[in-house]
């Protein structure tokens, strides 16, 4: 079997007199004048994608836009009127209720906008309650809540009742309650939208590093862009019932592909989004070993003052100046007696809005490093506000492109390249 | 008018409908008499057995243990100020009425308020046959009643049944319908089937809405001893009878304020049994 855990297959919702206006939806007519002829209202239109094993999948889109439709139909909370919604290549459409029952119980949890606690039983007994109606023993469902508590970070919250609770906390028992049933696929119907900013981030930290342990298949629903570029593996854009462009975070921003999409992202804080691996320049460094001829020469050929030092596994020793590996020449020093340690480094994952203050007081390039400490890139000014400014060629698409790590110069004859445009091929 | 239209038969239809049900149904309506009037007579004698000192006390602890001190000093002194009056076995007589009428209320009606809850169609045909129930003159279900149960109290502990119930049925509905959607739909996602989204979830959130129609209930029934005592149902209401019959004030007062007394004794009770319940939820 393929890694497709969940298939839907031009999944059509029409509320109201269905027949007639699904036919029309089918020759092609547009929701309005359906509505027009018919006086039913189009849901969702045509709806196909596919969501991998383990990925985050976000469906994102304004009220109105279908989501928590679509959302609904994966599950069958909401009944489709057409199309084919499979679950690890099995169709739950047509299943009979009972099945139905056990897919809802096993393969797929659901977290819900408004909580949706129940408000009679205790935190503890709402984690349980995906347990107690399969019929699991108190003991085993105790303790498997007990786990999904604490997951969550609500250990000693169990016999609080959830009007007790923060919203962040009655989601949180929210969330535990769909983990503790241990279900692949996870739905999550605008999950965090109802609670605060502050809290909104937390959680979804707290979701991706939750994820990055269990791995299951996640479908996020959410009408904020910013969420969905940020715990997204792929976005689904959706815009009156139907889905507009499914991509990556990055190609929805750099290749939105109608108006609509890229309306809807131009108002994107890029600084919140791009990290220091899409705006880093490949880095120019000299080994270590070699001496500060070769040092200086490097930096006479590409224009700069200063360069970057790497031992034999690329990891970053520190800094050299211009200055400094003359004086060494004359005094024939070694380009360890001049190095200068301890320079400011920022690892590709970092976002551009928390490595600004670094880079404007940097006197050199910021070096970007992984975290074996090796040197990926530099950070130069010029692409950093570039990238900011939406220019698309300050920045790295890591699709194709895997910016160059420190070029090792020993074969290579140095060549006045420039440091200011990305270098393809993976070395 | 009638020279155009004849006057449509209605009353000769009833009739004719229940003269059929009189014979018809005479063993199941035989049945259902000797049925309510041993509950009756049980309730009357199992409370007569306890002295009267005793029976105020559990009641006084009672309303002390389910809502406070005031209601539990209006209790004591209430039913005290009853045996002063020399209205104590009357008082049992209708407790013992209204309790039977309320019991098999609750035990008719929320069965039936959870099924039209479920089913719009049940609802559908059960809301017109309620506005009926409730807005029909109570008198006039005590003329079939005496057909069918004889002279006595069983039938005002009908006619009392038919008044009092639309109350739990309709706020058991109303209970079981007004749990939000999104707790439904989240019970749903974790596949519940429909007895464990009933028993687990709707029901204990109805509670306090399906006691607040008990209470209701209780309260029409009261309000229905004096009628039932006209077809012979004996307690307070055949006292205020009388004293309306023989305009006899005084004692008639006396009468109508032990009613008022046991009123609010049981409402004030049950209100607090409800709201204990909506608290015992969600506090500590």
């Amino acid at each position: 079997m393929d890694s497709k855990k969940i298939s839907v297959r031009n999944v059509t919702k029409i509320f109201g007199k269905s027949k007639k206006a699904l036919q029309l939806l089918q020759e092609g007519e547009p929701k309005q004048s359906i509505l027009k002829k018919t006086g039913a209202t189009v849901g969702v239109n045509q709806a196909t994608f596919d969501v991998e094993a383990g990925e985050i999948f976000v469906i994102m889109g304004l009220s109105g836009s279908g989501k928590s439709t679509l959302v609904r139909m994966l599950n069958r909370l909401i009944d489709p009127t057409d199309g084919e919604v499979l679950i690890d290549g099995i169709d739950i459409v047509k299943m009979k209720k009972e099945m139905l029952r056990d897919v809802r119980r096993q393969k797929i949890s659901m977290v819900f906008q408004k909580f949706a606690l129940l408000p009679h039983r205790t935190v503890l007994e709402n984690t349980e309650y995906g347990l107690e109606v399969q019929g699991v023993p108190k003991e085993t469902r105790i303790e498997k809540a007990m786990t999904a508590l604490k997951l969550v970070g609500l250990e000693g919250y169990e016999f609080q009742f959830p009007k007790q609770l923060s919203g962040g906390m009655q989601q949180r028992v929210g969330l535990a309650r769909a983990l503790a049933n241990d279900a692949d696929i996870l739905l999550m119907d605008e999950a965090f939208s109802a609670l605060d900013p502050l809290i909104r981030k937390d959680m979804q930290d707290e979701l991706l590093e939750l994820q990055s342990n269990m791995k299951k298949t996640i479908v996020f629903i959410t009408h904020d862009l910013d969420e969905a570029l940020r715990i997204g593996d792929r976005i689904a854009l959706m815009k009156d019932g139907s889905i507009v462009q499914i991509g990556t975070p990055e190609e929805i921003l750099m290749n939105p592909s109608n108006d609509y999409v890229e309306r809807f992202v131009e108002d994107v804080d890029l600084s919140k989004v791009l990290t220091a691996g899409h705006v880093m320049k490949r880095a120019e460094a000299v080994s270590v070993e070699k001496g500060p001829r070769v040092a200086l020469q490097m930096m006479k050929d590409l224009g700069i003052s200063s360069i970057y030092v790497v031992d034999r596994k690329k990891q970053l020793l520190g800094a050299i100046t211009a200055s400094d590996a003359k004086e060494a020449m004359d005094r024939n020093k070694g380009i360890i007696d001049i190095l200068q340690a301890g320079v400011s480094t920022v690892t590709p994952d970092t976002l551009l809005t928390d490595l600004f203050e670094k880079v404007s007081i940097a006197t050199i390039p910021v070096a970007v490093v992984d975290h074996k400490q090796r040197l990926n890139g530099i950070l130069v000014r010029g692409a950093v506000i570039g990238a900011l400014a939406g220019n698309n060629d300050s920045i790295n698409h890591f699709e194709q492109a895997q910016v160059e790590t420190a070029v090792d110069q020993e074969d290579k004859e140095v060549k006045s390249h420039g440091t200011m445009v990305p270098q393809n091929p993976n070395s | 008018m009638e020279q155009w239209f004849p006057k449509i038969p209605i009353a000769d239809w009833v009739d004719t409908f229940v003269n059929w049900l009189t014979v018809h149904l005479a063993v199941a309506f035989d049945g259902i008499t000797t049925f309510l009037q041993s509950i009756v007579d049980g309730m009357v004698i199992g409370f007569g057995y306890i002295p009267s000192y005793i029976f105020m006390i559990l009641l006084t602890l009672l309303a002390w243990k389910v809502s406070n001190k005031g209601i539990a000093l209006f209790t004591l002194i209430g039913l005290f100020l009853i045996a002063n009056l020399g209205y104590w076995e009357p008082m049992l007589e209708t407790l013992a009425l209204v309790l039977t009428a309320v019991i098999i209320s609750i035990v008719l009606g929320i069965p039936l308020g959870i099924w039209a809850s479920q089913k719009q169609m049940v609802k559908q045909i059960a809301s017109p046959i309620l506005d009926f129930m409730q807005t029909m003159p109570a008198f006039v279900y005590l003329i079939p009643a005496i057909f069918f149960f004889n002279i006595g109290v069983v039938p005002g502990v009908v006619a009392s049944v038919i008044f009092a119930m639309p109350p739990t049925i309709r706020l058991t509905i109303l209970g079981i319908q007004q749990v939000p959607a999104d707790i439904i739909e989240a019970t749903e996602a974790f596949g519940s089937t429909t007895i464990q989204r009933l028993l687990k979830v709707q029901l204990p959130l109805a509670m306090p809405t399906i006691m607040a129609g008990i209470n209701q209930s209780i309260m029409l029934a009261l309000s229905m001893v004096v009628i039932a005592s006209m077809v012979g149902a004996p307690g307070l209401g055949a006292d205020v009878y009388r004293a309306v019959t023989q305009i006899q004030i005084g004692k008639g007062f006396e009468a109508g304020l032990s009613i008022v007394v046991i009123a609010i004794i049981l409402d004030r009770v049950t209100q607090n049994i409800g709201k204990n319940n909506k608290q015992g939820g969600n506090a500590l």
